[in-house]
């Protein structure tokens, strides 16, 4: 393995660990959602800053995340620069003012505190969730996730749904790794080097045993499934499950204080956006 | 042969099985187009079988569940826009299945020129009307960014899928026994 694309799950022994992961993932999806809805810079900030604080307390290496953060990285660069080039005004429609940076009102390309100030609005909105969920990914038992899907309401079939994807990942995984192993040898190129229409034929020679031996599996698993009668019941209980301690209510307090913080700013900033520019 | 009970298990089974696969695709075996955020994406084709074999409910879910913990681990936090669209892309390409009866072994040149109509349509429709429009009203994104991606990402899913989609529909279905393949001896 080149890379270690996974980011894993590690027992880390800090306070973040035994939260249940009911918790960790009501938490994380209440504070992605209501700041992909804000673009109030000082509630995304705030958000910001509370999650590396909160980063800083789960004892998550920087070795462990530097490849997952590069890519972020570059992603958010990009896009930041997609947008620009598409829409040099956009933030002057936004709050409708301008103040001239660089170039003039004639040109298409000029330089613009509002656009400035939009682009860094996303770049904070494409950022501030990534700590929380690297917290939530490296603190989180991939068994307890499904228990705890289920237990926010999520269907039993679904959960397990889940949980079986991410037990087979890592397997399908290997399977991939030596199918193109075993393809490579036989003489498909399928690095940068080689020509586009190549590559794709040799993906194809991967994908084909991988995809067929993947649906052998699917009928292996259901089968075995069905002789421990799955299914039967209309609740299930899990293994890992947790029960709510008293750290998870007051987790749960914060995040809905945060919440109902955000939904008053749209009501006091009269819309998704804060305006400085206006005065 | 197969009772409603081990059709559901087979729902279950396939679409975590699904959706391992669809992320471990959209991990590996992605060559980018050369605008941001869209690739060729190989995990479509693989949607296209998933649905004509599996149905609606596998399809739509394993795609969802697949491209969330994609994004998940490659971005940090799910592009919701995009993984509805993929999810309701499933859901369609699932409605192909009665259609297709790809079970049955038989799968004319009509079924595909049928099908791949069909695919081109939904795509349209997912990646050009609707995913940029949830990006324009829940990201606010410029409208021509947005646009410019969804129109990249109709055009190389629908190539994806009309080539390795239909490949891997060809293939399933001569491993499939035919209907009517068997003749009584008198």
């Amino acid at each position: 393995m080149q890379h270690q694309l996974l980011i894993g799950y590690a027992d880390r022994q800090t306070f973040l660990n035994r939260l249940s992961g009911s918790t960790k993932l009501l938490c994380f999806v209440g504070l992605s959602v209501i700041g992909m809805m804000t673009y109030d810079t000082r509630y995304l900030i705030g958000i910001m800053l509370f999650s590396l604080v909160i980063f800083h307390f789960s004892k998550i290496k920087t070795r462990e995340i530097s490849f997952v953060v590069s890519v972020i990285i570059g992603f958010s660069v990009l896009n930041l620069v997609m947008v620009y080039v598409f829409a040099p005004h956009y933030g002057v429609s936004i709050y409708g003012t301008e103040h001239l940076l660089l170039g003039s009102n004639q040109h298409y390309f000029n330089l613009t505190t509002e656009q400035l100030f939009y682009e860094f609005n996303l770049l904070l909105k494409y950022t501030f969730a990534v700590p929380l969920a690297l917290i939530f990914l490296m603190t989180t038992n991939p068994s307890e996730f499904a228990a705890s899907l289920n237990k926010i309401g999520i269907s039993y079939r679904v959960s397990y749904s889940v949980a079986i994807a991410l037990r087979y990942i890592p397997d399908v995984q290997s399977d991939y790794r030596t199918i193109s192993l075993a393809q490579q040898a036989r003489g498909f190129e399928i690095s940068k080097k080689a020509k586009f229409m190549t590559r794709v034929r040799g993906g194809i020679q991967i994908l084909l045993p991988l995809i067929f031996s993947s649906l052998d599996r699917i009928e292996i698993i259901s089968q075995a499934m069905e002789l421990r009668r799955f299914g039967k019941g209309k609740h299930r209980s899990w293994y890992m499950a947790q029960k709510f301690k008293q750290n998870d209510y007051l987790a749960l307090l914060v995040v809905a204080g945060l919440i109902i913080l955000g939904i008053w700013l749209f009501q006091v900033n009269a819309g998704r956006f804060w305006n400085p520019f206006k005065s | 042969m197969q009772n409603k009970q081990s059709n559901s298990i087979r729902t279950v089974v396939a679409t975590g099985i699904g959706a391992a696969v669809i992320f471990v695709l959209m991990k590996f075996v992605a060559i980018p187009t050369g605008i941001p955020n869209t690739q060729v994406n190989v995990a479509i084709g693989f949607l296209a079988l998933l649905g004509a074999i599996f149905g609606p409910v596998a399809a739509g879910l394993a795609v969802f569940i697949g491209h969330a913990l994609n994004d998940f681990v490659t971005y940090g936090s799910p592009w919701w826009t995009w993984v509805i669209v993929d999810g309701l892309i499933g859901v369609a390409f699932g409605f192909a299945k009665n259609r297709l009866k790809i079970d049955s072994g038989v799968l004319g040149k009509a079924k595909l020129i049928w099908f791949n109509i069909y695919q081109i349509i939904v795509n349209f429709i997912g990646w050009v009307l609707l995913a940029p429009t949830g990006d324009i009203i829940i990201y606010h994104e410029p409208a021509n960014k947005v646009y410019i991606q969804g129109i990249t990402t109709w055009i190389v899913d629908s190539i994806s899928v009309a080539v390795i989609g239909t490949i891997l529909l060809v293939l399933y279905a001569k491993t499939r026994t035919q209907r009517g393949s068997l003749t009584k001896e008198r």
